[in-house]
């Protein structure tokens, strides 16, 4: 491997798996922000015990996000210099105005609502969450106008070889970015969806199992009492309403994501038709949509691909709403891209060993082809996941079987492979292009670069494979760590994240008072720290 | 007419600035986790004072970053791709520092607290000194070529201005730490806090100082070196309202100490915002790496309605947690209840 080729793994591992805790800081927080809410409107327990269980496995993952958001920033400049020196006069604002407007804002305010439970008055408590929550969702808009800029340059023009930005509303409401941003927060929701709805369904399973709940005659569920902490029957409360929220909330996303998503596919087919060629695999100029294409789909070479399963029309319904319009495939599509972006990269020292090399502007067909088909069959499949979960769930509980409780935790991965393979398609299927040029606008076209001129030319292939080492073995370690502190606190239930469950006796009442505990509780006034480290 | 750039330079230093103020003494607090701590509940009074803050805090560092791209994009590109290896370093170093604070008291085990207050320690130190040694060099300079790339391999950039930054910034950072202790505790570690600020301000001072005076000595100016001489008088100022227990002070001192002392560094190192050690004329400067003045223009009118709202809901913040923190004020240690056996997902009932 190259520099080029290291510098792109790390970007892409390091991508995906900060790409793994943010989704689930954006959806989790809106659910809990709304949870909380719940709880200050009516005061019912539960909500109380929501707020704080699912809030602490938010603050776990949280942290995650945090701690490698800082290598994305970083990285553009170490390891892509060429490419921030090119783009930086319309790149670095949105990231600029992401850490200015956003990532402040949901930093500190999250600060505020972590360690604020007792010195914040409820309603500006609550406010403080909702805040930080908006923030991360105005994070999600800075830093995605930033890469559609990227997939569809729009609002500048070229000065002395680089785009600068004459138009800021353009990039701002670049049409790409208006339908990626709900499109990306729909797939934060799935994610935080599945992951109420599995970890629910595993506390409901486990109170069945352990004989507190039973089911009646009626084959209504019967919330019981077990004499440990935390186990009352709000317990049921807790987990029954979780499992219901997380089951809708995976619903709507869904159709929120397939909404937005063929809104964007259209957008791409007339933005980089190559790339929404390549995700079908479609050779040939045609209306079909492939449901299983054989062959050697990564070879790069259409000649040895045969589609077998083919549905006619839907293609062309994907692409322009109809179902007779061609749609041109990866074949005629090469000879245009040739005639105007060349056929060889430029003999320019930038390029280095790849100066002159033929152009490949086909991406990778095996990743975009089963990239684009496992971005919607994860989805879909933690829709319909979703649905059945509602329906097998109407006697208030779940069934006792232990296979389907595993299936449920299992269908947690879902959603999380869903965004993955989406972001992987989108990115790899802008190849060879770092900036994607922009086919339907006068003058700018000019305005693109290709992947290959944008590494930094001072930095030794040694230094990035040492990064990558790094990089990758601090994450895995720290996905271990993750993932275990999550199994303990997902295990421990409430009382986990309310350790007060076990001191007070079950009053709850006290618990109702949207203030953490009534003034008659001894040691609370000292006790300023509740939530704290 | 260098008007924008000129403001975007001074904007850049303020960001930087205001980075060190604040990110300075929980990095502190960071390093003295170990060195000055000296049971689990004095850790734990060290890491409330700073835990409602810190993550604000830090994207000050994020803003510098984002807005050094967004204004100066070949100073950005030039800076972070010349010094690849330490700035790897600061960021593994600022990971697991993060990580530290959030999963410390997650278990209730000495062993995985020791962990990571080893984390919280070595991962302040590491991190406040390698982005001394990137600011340290991006005013005494780098082996750029015409392109602005790094000569002479993965180690080139390291030189004497390297470790002199970088301990510039351990040092204030250690110090700013103390006086911030002194100021948000009580009890024992409040007393401790301001006898070892007294004692230490001159040794850690001292490479800060070395800094400021070196870049007088390369291309200072009047004014800058009368900042250098106004931050001398701060520093002997904070020393002394230390030492007669005017903690507030001693702190509000030792933050125009920093004040003075980087617009003394940022003052004279204008209008050069990297220069090259191989030749002057590759030189990045405030005109030949700024971004058009449309694009600096737009980010102004941001940074005049952000940069307000930022300092003031931060202030809220530090008026909301404004209480000192002591050892009467931690609770237990949460003994971890789970409520069901951890057996959960066994293949056996």
């Amino acid at each position: 491997m190259d520099a080029l080729e290291i510098a792109r793994w790390q970007f892409g591992i390091t991508t995906v798996y900060h790409f793994m805790m943010v989704p689930l800081t954006i959806g989790l927080g809106l659910v809990v922000a709304v949870i909380q809410t719940m709880w200050h409107r009516t005061g019912k327990p539960e909500y109380l015990r929501m707020t704080k269980f699912w809030g602490k496995l938010f603050l776990i993952n949280f942290i995650m996000g945090v701690a490698t958001g800082i290598v994305q920033e970083f990285q553009f400049g170490m390891a892509w210099s060429e490419y921030s020196r090119f783009v930086g006069d319309v790149f670095g604002a949105p990231l600029a105005m992401e850490a200015l407007l956003a990532f402040f804002v949901e930093s500190t305010f999250l600060g505020l609502w972590i360690f604020g439970w007792k010195q914040l008055k409820p309603g500006v408590h609550l406010a403080c969450l909702w805040i930080a929550v908006i923030g991360s969702v105005f994070s999600a808009y800075f830093i995605i106008v930033a890469n559609s800029w990227m997939q569809h340059p729009v609002g500048v023009e070229m000065v002395n070889g680089r785009p600068v930005m004459t138009d800021a509303w353009a990039v701002f409401t670049n049409n790409t970015a208006l339908v990626a941003v709900p499109h990306t927060i729909f797939g934060a929701l799935a994610v935080a969806g599945a992951f109420l709805l599995g970890i629910a369904w595993y506390h409901l399973w486990r109170r069945r199992h352990d004989g507190i709940d039973t089911l009646g005659a009626n084959g209504k569920v019967v919330p019981g009492e077990a004499a440990i902490p935390g186990r009352d029957s709000t317990d049921h409360a807790v987990w029954i309403r979780s499992l219901r929220i997380g089951a809708v909330v995976a619903m709507v996303s869904f159709a929120g994501t397939a909404i937005t998503g063929d809104l964007q596919g259209k957008l791409m087919f007339e933005q980089q038709p190559m790339k929404m060629a390549a995700a079908e695999a479609a050779c040939h100029d045609g209306t079909g949509f492939s449901i299983l294409s054989i062959g050697n789909v990564g070879s790069r070479n259409c000649d040895d691909i045969v589609a077998l399963i083919e549905v006619p029309g839907i293609l062309s319904f994907l692409a322009k709403g109809d179902f007779t319009t061609e749609v041109k495939g990866v074949n005629s599509l090469i000879d245009q891209y040739k005639a105007d972006y060349g056929t060889n990269l430029p003999d320019n020292p930038i390029y280095g060993e790849r100066a002159g090399q033929e152009i490949q502007y086909v991406p990778v067909m095996e990743v975009t082809y089963w990239g684009f088909r496992m971005m919607i069959g994860f989805g879909g499949l933690a829709a319909l996941a979703a649905l059945v979960a509602l329906w097998v769930t109407r006697s208030g509980t779940v069934p006792a079987s232990r296979g389907l409780m595993r299936l449920a935790v299992f269908g947690i991965l879902a959603p999380f492979g869903a965004n993955a393979a989406g972001w992987i398609f989108t990115e790899m299927g802008r190849q060879p292009f770092v900036v994607a040029p922009n086919p339907d606008s006068n003058g700018i076209d000019q305005v693109f670069m290709f992947t290959a001129a944008a590494v930094s030319p001072g930095v030794s292939a040694g230094e990035l494979l040492t990064s990558l080492v790094v990089l990758t073995a601090v994450y895995a370690v720290l996905l271990v760590v993750e993932v275990k502190l999550l199994v303990k606190y997902i295990r421990g239930g409430v009382v986990a994240a309310m350790p007060e469950l076990a001191h007070v006796p079950a009053d709850e009442n006290e618990d109702a008072t949207p203030n953490g505990g009534g003034p008659g509780k001894p040691g609370d006034a000292d006790d300023v720290l509740a939530f704290a480290y | 007419m260098d008007l924008l750039p000129t403001i975007w330079f001074i904007a850049i230093a303020v960001l930087w600035t205001g980075y060190l103020f604040l990110e300075g003494f929980d990095l502190g607090v960071g390093m003295l986790m170990k060195a000055f701590a000296r049971n689990n509940t004095e850790r734990r009074v060290l890491l409330n004072t700073i835990g409602p803050v810190w993550d604000g805090n830090e994207v000050w560092l994020l803003t510098a970053g984002g807005a050094t791209f967004a204004a100066f994009p070949l100073w950005y590109a030039s800076l972070f791709s010349a010094l690849y290896l330490p700035l790897l370093l600061v960021l593994v170093a600022l990971i697991f520092r993060a990580v530290a604070f959030e999963y410390r008291g997650k278990v209730d085990n000495p062993r995985w607290r020791a962990r990571w207050d080893w984390a919280i320690s070595l991962g302040s130190l590491v991190a406040a000194f390698g982005i001394g040694a990137a600011l340290g060099l991006t005013t005494t300079g780098l082996p750029l070529n015409a392109n602005g790339d790094r000569e002479g391999g993965p180690f080139a950039w390291f030189s004497a201005y390297a470790v002199l930054g970088g301990l510039a910034v351990v040092g204030f950072s250690l110090l700013h730490g103390l006086a911030f202790l002194a100021l948000k505790t009580d009890g024992d570690v409040r007393h401790r806090a301001r006898r070892w600020f007294v004692r230490l301000l001159p040794v850690l001072l001292l490479p800060i100082a070395g800094w400021a005076i070196s870049l007088q000595l390369l291309s200072g100016e009047m004014w800058t070196v009368l900042a250098v001489v106004a931050a001398v008088v701060a520093a002997v100022l904070a020393w002394n309202f230390a030492r007669t227990g005017a903690e507030g002070r001693a702190f509000l001192s030792l933050g125009a100490f920093l004040l003075l002392g980087s617009a003394s560094i940022f003052g004279a190192a204008f209008p050069v915002v990297l220069p090259s050690t191989l030749n002057p004329d590759f030189n990045l400067t405030i005109s030949n790496a700024s971004s058009s003045d449309y694009t600096l223009g737009l980010m102004s009118i941001v940074a005049l309605i952000g940069l307000p709202l930022v300092l003031a809901y931060q202030a809220w913040t530090y008026w909301v947690f404004r209480r000192r923190v002591s050892d009467a004020h931690i609770p237990e240690a949460h003994s971890f209840l789970p409520a069901i056996a951890a057996k959960a997902l066994a293949p056996k009932d």
